[in-house]
């Protein structure tokens, strides 16, 4: 009985208000998605061709905009953080924070181990590795006779 | 009297505790301090996979890799793992309901919800079971030395190195092996979130059956697995971002 009185006070206006953020949350997850798909997609039709390397990185870096974009809308109303006391949002942004340095310090040593190695610690120049091909640009002439068994 | 007591009272409130100093419960805060850890252990994760990436000079092509549907024969890359990604956004917004329906006490539209927030962690699970199936059954050619040999792709096999021409036709050479273990260790690792969060999902609807939560006064219990489903669904976006987008 007290559940039901409960249930009658609690649903107030701002109920339904309630309820509609949260389609709204996920209809702008839903176009989020779909748009780092579109990019996905764009890519795989660029590779076919010979695109530059940093028309591929910028929409790379698009897609990984609309990911963070979705992070922030799962956590801020999904998770109900944007409500939260705000102490202790920082209590747990602050120490997010060493992403920067994790992010950052790790591909730029993923990179120079690359660059040491391709070019024996900076001994010698680097030299391309012979033309190999990716599965998009079969060369003409030849077929993909070798596929799944 | 009654004027000492209620000064004691507020003298003693700040620094004497009973007072949570960030305006929510023990069980909540906690339960966010260790979405902060966990996400560090999947950052680890993910971020040693960037870094080794970055330090090769090939690396798969995974609109080659995961391109196939099931039911559909011909090429379609990023297909199966969007509908992956569609339903757990759904079932995140299923769980927001259910979460909301207990604010309100209203225990059928808990059970409702959350029943299926449990449907789509499982639809999710089969489709991962799919996958991983499909990858490491799957054989394809490569070219190992001067003979054709076919791979699936394991934690130690990788089938999708560059491609060469030989006797006329290409094929491809052994690509990186980390590639299967991070891929494995990663989604595999994200897939037991899935699975512990199914589970802590189905008895929080059997504690709502059983009517534990109207007695208590408060489906706090729903919030906090809701907290943990949430995070599982913001690794999933990272994941889906690091192996099938870039």
């Amino acid at each position: 009985m007290t559940s039901e009185t409960n249930a009658q006070v609690l649903t107030l206006p701002d109920d339904e208000a309630k309820v509609k953020r949260i389609w709204k949350a996920f209809w702008v997850l839903l176009v989020l998605t779909i748009l780092e798909l579109a990019c996905g997609l764009l890519i795989y039709q660029l590779d076919k061709g010979n695109p530059s390397y940093s028309l591929i990185l910028f929409i790379k870096g698009c897609i990984v905009i609309f990911t963070i974009g979705k992070a922030f809308y799962i956590i801020s109303i999904f998770m109900h953080l944007g409500d939260e006391f705000r102490y202790m949002v920082l209590s747990m942004a602050i120490p997010m924070c060493l992403f920067i340095w994790f992010i950052t310090a790790f591909l730029v040593d993923g990179n120079s181990y690359r660059n040491l190695r391709n070019t024996d610690a900076g001994s010698r120049q680097y030299q391309e590795q012979e033309l190999r091909y990716m599965p998009m640009n079969v060369p003409p002439g030849v077929e993909n006779k070798y596929k799944a068994e | 009297m009654m004027e000492t007591a209620a000064v004691v009272q507020s003298t003693k409130s700040v620094w004497s505790g009973g007072k949570s100093p960030f305006k929510t419960s023990y069980g909540k805060l906690m339960m966010w301090y260790f979405l902060v850890s966990d996400s560090f252990t999947f950052g680890g994760f993910i971020i040693s996979y960037a870094a080794i990436r970055f330090s090769s000079n090939y690396w798969v092509d995974h609109n080659y890799v995961f391109n196939e549907f099931p039911g559909i024969a011909g090429n379609a890359p990023l297909a199966f793992v969007s509908l992956m990604t569609f339903i757990l956004i759904f079932s995140s917004v299923t769980m927001v309901l259910a979460v909301h329906q207990g604010h309100k006490m209203n225990k059928a539209g808990v059970e409702k919800w959350l029943f299926l927030t449990i449907l789509g962690g499982l639809a999710f699970l089969g489709c991962q079971a799919w996958e991983w199936t499909h990858l490491i059954t799957g054989r394809h050619a490569v070219l190992v030395g001067d003979q054709i040999q076919y791979w699936g792709t394991t934690m130690t096999h990788n089938p999708w190195g560059p491609m060469v021409v030989f006797n006329g036709g290409l094929v491809a050479t052994p690509g990186p092996v980390a590639f299967g273990g991070y891929f494995f260790g990663i989604t595999g690792f994200h897939g037991f979130h899935v699975f512990s969060g199914v589970v802590i999902n189905t008895v929080m609807l059997i504690k709502t059956r059983l009517g534990h939560f109207q007695e208590r006064g408060h489906y706090e219990m729903v919030e906090k697995a809701g907290l943990y489903w949430h995070f599982v669904d913001l690794v999933w976006v990272f994941v889906f971002l690091s192996f099938y987008l870039i």
